[in-house]
């Protein structure tokens, strides 16, 4: 299971990476696996708030469609239209070609509750 | 079965050639000369259509060579969990085809008509009693129509008591995705409530939910994991004290026929799947039909025309102020609607209750046969389907998904996989109530056949299906490039 360790994770499987005074966001290696090929991304418009915890858009696969939980709240400044046409991408770049928003985040504390790489695996891997 | 390479018909074509020559008219074309005024220009062709040209002959063994491809409940078992793939009687066919049903026209006056509208009278009385509602509407087209007519219903009647903020519908996270898209599409936030460590709905979190918020609750009983929610009265009293009312989805109803019923659990909306629990045939996408009964209080709100009594005349009532309007053209799906109807009087009150006690029987029969060779996420008495989770035969490195597609190759249709969610590896089974013990159990050594194929040779199962017309499809490419149309090329 690839997990970098620069980056935060979510207990609905998204990863946080800080960027300055932005945070990009998109799912992880160990979702899109168990998720399958993926078909269709859904997600927010630029401008839109979003908020912890609560759903910003889904992801659907040949199995079953999943909602995308917020690890944290703010507001989305850039949408990765790309996975409208190529949303394979989830599955074969999930830390890098499809990244999902890039968000301001409202509250930095939140990053700070997010998971580590260790953390993240150890959760995961409990059966 | 051997690959055998089929052509479509339109790849079948040869000019000139033809299945029927209709006789001339015996009447002038009049109207046709009339078209260009009848419509605008930009909506009338020139050239002739495209249509495939082919010999009757052709014709009928094309079509007879595709149904061979088919797989129905008549040629093989079809234990896909949550569609109750029972056997139709051949006898509703029949009473479907009596002229008298087959050739009215639902314009007819409603004096040629009242033998029709007598069957959809009593349909609606007979759905009212099995579950315990007030007044049924015949007008839903199948299941999810009938959840949309319910909430509108349902936010109707808060709206007429000036109760507009009730926006909310809790919905929990085993439910049918219907319900949520159903609760979306009817203006209302669907909210989930979780499910506890029993499979069934944590009310400690459903109290925490319910509130001045609340328009709904929606549920399935028994739920999508084949478990009977036996806290439905309480249930019933959280969302009762605080304003919301209990929408029933009834695509689980083949496990309480004549046993219990959801006006007596407290529900106030309620939704049949005739075409699953009533026996209409649906395994080539229907039509369905998707009767909602409602209680008292929700009545002026059904939508209309409602079907009344008026000196020994049935009539139809557009004098509805309240009603949220028609849901569909004309009376519903009349023909399934007449199949449930004739299911009904065959079966009678004590067949009903039959078919739901075979149908628990036959479900727990087969858990229990299953169960040492899979994982069980919850090992209880089920209802009429079970959840089994393919956990230990992905650790194998052979999924769900794999393990369906082998069990295509002994001609069973595979369960419903991947559902309900929150169970890992999913496989959901129902067997019904029709199957003979034999059946089962030929599926079930089959099923243990494929178990120890996953751990002994995995490569068997993850390349299957062997034996069928096609291998395994790109069903991703499928759904991310869409070819929708035929091109000539």
């Amino acid at each position: 299971m690839n997990l970098p360790k620069d980056l935060k994770y979510s207990e609905e499987h998204e990863w946080v990476k800080t960027e300055g005074e932005k945070v990009r966001i998109g799912i992880t290696d160990f979702a899109q696996s168990e998720l399958g090929d993926i078909v269709f991304v859904e997600l927010p418009e630029v401008g839109d708030e979003i908020e912890a915890d609560e759903p910003f858009g889904s992801v659907e696969s040949v199995k079953t469609v999943s909602e995308l939980y917020a690890p944290l709240s703010g507001k989305v400044v850039e949408v990765n239209e790309e996975l409208d046409d190529s949303p394979e991408f989830v599955n074969e770049s999930p830390y890098d070609k499809a990244w999902m928003i890039v968000v301001e985040p409202s509250n930095e504390e939140e990053i700070d509750e997010l998971m580590s790489a260790d953390e993240y695996e150890e959760m995961v891997s409990e059966d | 079965m051997k690959t055998i390479e089929m052509p479509l018909i339109f790849e079948r074509s040869r000019p000139g050639r033809v299945a029927y020559s209709l006789p001339d008219s015996d009447h002038s074309c009049e109207y046709e000369a009339e078209l260009a005024n009848l419509l605008p220009s930009e909506y009338l062709r020139d050239e002739e259509p495209e249509l495939p040209e082919v010999s009757e002959l052709q014709l009928i063994r094309h079509y007879t060579a595709l149904s061979t491809r088919n797989h129905g409940v008549d040629s093989g078992f079809y234990p896909l969990g949550s569609c109750t793939m029972k056997y139709n009687p051949k006898l509703n066919e029949d009473v479907a085809r009596l002229p008298g049903f087959a050739y009215i026209h639902p314009y007819q006056p409603e004096e040629q008509v009242q033998g029709a509208l007598q069957v959809m009278y009593d349909l609606a009385q007979s759905l009212a009693e099995i579950t315990g509602m007030d007044a049924v509407t015949l007008q839903p087209a199948a299941g999810a129509q009938g959840e949309w007519a319910g909430l509108m219903m349902i936010r109707a009647f808060h709206e007429a008591k000036g109760e507009t903020a009730r926006t909310k519908v809790i919905v929990p996270d085993s439910a049918h995705g219907t319900n949520p898209a159903s609760a979306t599409v009817a203006g209302f936030d669907p909210v989930t409530v979780r499910t506890d460590e029993r499979g069934l709905v944590d009310l400690e979190h459903l109290r925490e939910l319910a509130g001045e918020d609340t328009a709904a609750l929606m549920l399935t009983n028994p739920n999508t994991l084949g478990l009977f929610e036996k806290d439905i009265v309480e249930m019933a009293a959280i969302i009762h004290e605080a304003g919301g009312k209990l929408y029933y989805d009834g695509a689980n109803s083949n496990a309480i026929l004549g046993i219990t019923r959801p006006g007596d659990m407290g529900f106030d909306v309620v939704h049949l799947n005739l075409h699953k629990t009533f026996t209409g045939p649906h395994g080539g996408g229907g039509p369905g039909s998707g009767p909602v009964g409602v209680k008292e209080d929700l009545i002026p709100f059904l939508p209309k025309p409602v079907l009344v009594k008026k000196e020994d005349m049935l009539t139809w009532d557009y004098e509805r102020p309240q009603s949220i309007g028609r849901v569909k053209p004309y009376h519903g799906n009349f023909g399934i609607n007449l199949r449930a109807y004739t299911y009904i009087r065959t079966m009678g009150a004590q067949g009903l209750k039959r078919v739901s006690e075979d149908a628990v029987l036959n479900a727990n029969y087969l858990m229990r046969q299953l169960q040492p060779y899979f994982d069980l996420p919850y090992d209880t008495v089920c209802m009429h389907e079970f959840v089994l989770s393919g956990k230990r035969q992905k650790k194998a490195g052979v999924s769900t998904l794999d393990m369906a597609k082998r069990l295509l190759d002994f001609g069973y249709h595979p369960p419903t996989i991947y559902f309900p969610t929150n169970v890992e590896e999913c496989m959901m089974i129902e067997p019904t109530e029709t199957e003979a013990k034999e059946t089962l159990d030929a599926f079930a050594e089959v099923m243990i056949q494929i178990a120890k194929e996953a751990v002994e040779e995995p490569e068997t199962v993850k390349q299957a299906p062997h034996h069928t017309a096609v291998r395994r499809l790109d069903e991703a490419l499928a759904a991310r490039k869409p070819v929708l149309k035929y091109d000539r090329g």
